[in-house]
């Protein structure tokens, strides 16, 4: 049994008319793997990743997902993270007025009592975010200020990747973490994912661009148009497509 | 010929106009003659109602159903068990228990030098510099409240500070309402001396499930280059209705911070005026309104700019579950001399629950031409992104809300310059977000 069972997902729009954006999308994660889902845009890659996280806006008309057997999506928002989901946001929110370290605090400890375990200590919680955040460049300041405050698209990326570390998710999943990243930053927060690779995690990387996964390179590479995985590969499959563009899936379609 | 149409006078204003009947004696000649012309405006005006601008969204006429009999003294054990308000700030706490200063509860020795802190009946009875002061603040209009706990109090505190007096140590008024049903009048002044510093705190409480009624008045006479900080917090019981009046007068080159954290009563009104009489002052009058159930309150402000370069600030923050109903009326006057006013009111209010109703009235009325004024008022709901980021993290909902709800009041009590009693006020909050959940 795969950890993450995607099978036969359709999915559309919340509402009356809510257009089908998933039409039968399936997808298996095994522990230690890392999987790419590239594919243009529109495609549906970012509400596969809201879907598996738990956002209410859209409605699943077929098909199931499951963690490790567990129905993934009868459980609430906060449950699935609790279990192990953790999808790292295309566009981080900015909340002001909730320290970061309140946040990631508060995050830990809510996950650790769902799952029957004890909270953590001050001065254990004080030295684990300590010893992340400096891997990842992120100051004693920003830890300080409320949530992605006044934070750069680079720092916002990080500070994704520090909540991963300290909540050390089963299953990550990463939505177009290069997204307005230069190359530095891209280095660091690569780097910083690839720390987190592990037998016991699994990830899906969704990107655009081939160039993040030179840094984070993947086992399968799956690409993904109207709302389905059209073609599965290893990682030759992006330079392929770097090569070519998404053209031919799209003829494909038409 | 004019035939005066007045309405038919409510059950509650025969009431009132009974007990200004018997009006206290203390505090000679000018201060019994203020206390007759106030019950004669009340006799002639009676409450306010909706056709009353000031009073459009808090009909008093509708909402004091009855006057009830003025509150007796308290008996010291009950008093002391009910105040529980900023205890543990470190702050002089000073007693009043139904309108009354109990002295045995409060802290009156031992005090800084240049600090003067009496029971406004001793002081009354005593006359003097002090009471010269007393009720000699204007709000340029008749309003009911103030009128009323000008005929009616006895009682409350008065304090000064000498010129050049630094007073480290905060003060607080803690008022406590205890005992069967009535109504408790209390009236407080605060003199600082130029130069003077003084924190000062108010506190009101009461018992659950008895329908009393408090009316309370502060005047703050703050001369040239004082610094007052004032913070207030009004956790009446859940029957009561609140009626507060604050007033003050500011000098030249004044630093005033004033806060209010409001959670408790059916019906609050807490009504400011404020005149800046001097140049170059700078005033914040700041707010976190906790509601639920079917309370209401009202937060009415008028900053009247006199003169040069002054600034002033009001920053307001509702939240509002169940039925509840929050007003924001914040009202700045900026006077022909008053060039180069700095006036600035927001109001902002979350509103959690279906059937929350916010009503915001800024007005500004400005006369001179040199002059940056400006109002703004949001109402909403709890961001829905926001709530997923912090659910998506493993934040169940219930506390995404509170960290949402005490991030958005945060910043209002924030502007807290003393760090015990605004540490106090981010318990009270956190206290009334554990009890919702």
């Amino acid at each position: 049994m795969a950890m993450l069972d995607i099978d036969n997902l359709h999915a559309k729009i919340e509402g009356e008319d809510g257009k089908e954006i998933l039409k039968g999308l399936s997808l298996k994660v095994n522990p230690g793997e890392v999987h790419a889902i590239m594919g243009p845009n529109g495609s549906g890659k970012s509400t596969l990743s809201y879907i598996l996280a738990g956002k209410d806006d859209y409605e699943v008309t077929e098909g199931s997902v499951t963690l490790n057997g567990e129905d993934l999506l009868e459980m609430e928002i906060d449950e699935r993270a609790a279990k192990g989901v953790f999808l790292a946001f295309q566009y981080p929110i900015e909340v002001p007025g909730v320290a970061t370290m309140t946040f990631l605090r508060s995050a830990l400890n809510a996950q650790r009592k769902k799952r029957g375990e004890e909270e953590i200590s001050t001065p254990d919680f004080l030295r684990l975010v300590k010893e992340k955040a400096a891997g990842l460049g992120i100051s004693q300041d920003m830890l300080k200020r409320g949530v992605n405050v006044g934070f750069s698209g680079g720092e916002k990326k990080r500070a994704e990747i520090l909540q991963m570390a300290i909540l050390e998710p089963k299953i990550a999943i990463l939505d177009e973490t290069d997204s307005g990243l230069d190359i530095d930053a891209l280095k660091i927060v690569s780097e910083g994912v690839n720390a987190l690779r592990s037998p016991e995690r699994g990830m899906i990387v969704i990107t655009h661009y081939q160039r993040l996964l030179n840094h984070i390179v993947p086992d399968f590479v799956h690409v993904m148009h109207k709302g389905r995985i059209v073609r599965s590969g290893g990682k030759e499959l992006a330079l392929e497509l770097e090569a070519n563009g998404y053209a031919e899936y799209q003829q494909d379609a038409a | 010929m004019n035939a005066e149409i007045r309405p038919m006078r409510t059950p509650a204003e025969q009431g009132l106009s009974g007990e200004l009947k018997n009006l206290p004696s203390s505090g000679g000649a000018r201060i019994v003659a203020l206390r007759e012309a106030a019950a004669k405006a009340f006799n002639d005006n009676g409450l306010p109602h909706r056709r009353v601008e000031e009073w459009k969204y808090t009909d008093l006429r509708t909402l004091m159903r009855e006057a009830l009999p003025i509150s007796s003294p308290a008996q010291s054990a009950q008093v002391e068990a009910h105040a529980r308000l900023l205890i543990d700030t470190g702050a002089r706490r000073i007693v009043v228990a139904n309108g009354a200063v109990v002295p045995e509860l409060s802290d009156l020795a031992d005090l800084e030098p240049g600090l003067t802190v009496q029971p406004l009946a001793t002081a009354l009875a005593a006359g003097g510099d002090l009471i010269a002061r007393l009720g000699t603040l204007e709000t340029g209009r008749y309003d009911a409240a103030l009128a009323l706990n000008t005929a009616l109090a006895a009682d409350g505190v008065a304090i000064s500070v000498a010129p050049g007096a630094v007073i480290e140590r905060p003060i607080h008024v803690a008022h406590v309402f205890s005992g069967k049903a009535a109504a408790s009048f209390a009236r407080n002044l605060v003199v600082l001396g130029e130069g003077a510093s003084l924190t000062y705190a108010e506190s009101f409480e009461g018992p659950e499930g008895v329908a009393y009624q408090v009316n309370s008045a502060t005047e703050f006479v703050v001369a040239d280059e004082a610094s007052l900080d004032l913070v207030r917090v009004q956790e009446e019981g859940a029957n009561a209705l609140h009626l507060s009046t604050l007033l003050f007068e500011v000098g030249k080159a004044v630093k005033l911070n004033a806060f209010t954290f409001t959670s408790g009563a059916a019906v609050t009104r807490t009504s400011l005026y404020a005149r800046l009489n001097g140049a170059d002052s700078a005033v914040s009058f700041n707010g976190a309104i906790l509601l639920k159930g079917r309370q209401h309150a009202d937060s009415t402000l008028f900053v009247d700019h006199q003169t040069t370069g002054c600034e002033s600030r009001e920053l307001f923050k509702h939240v509002l579950d169940d039925s509840t109903r929050g007003v924001f009326q914040g009202k700045i006057v900026v006077r022909q001399p008053a060039q180069k006013t700095d006036g600035r009111m927001m109001s902002r209010a979350l509103l959690l629950g279906d059937d929350a109703e916010m009503d915001n009235k800024p007005e500004l009325e400005i006369f001179a031409d040199d002059v940056a004024c400006g109002h703004g008022a949001t109402c909403g709901a709890i961001d829905d992104d926001l709530l997923f980021y912090l659910r998506a993290r493993g934040i169940p909902l219930k506390e995404a809300q509170s960290l949402l709800v005490q991030a958005f009041v945060g910043e209002a009590i924030e502007t807290v310059a003393n760090d015990e009693l605004r540490d106090a006020l981010v318990e009270r909050a956190e206290a009334w977000l554990k009890a919702r959940a």
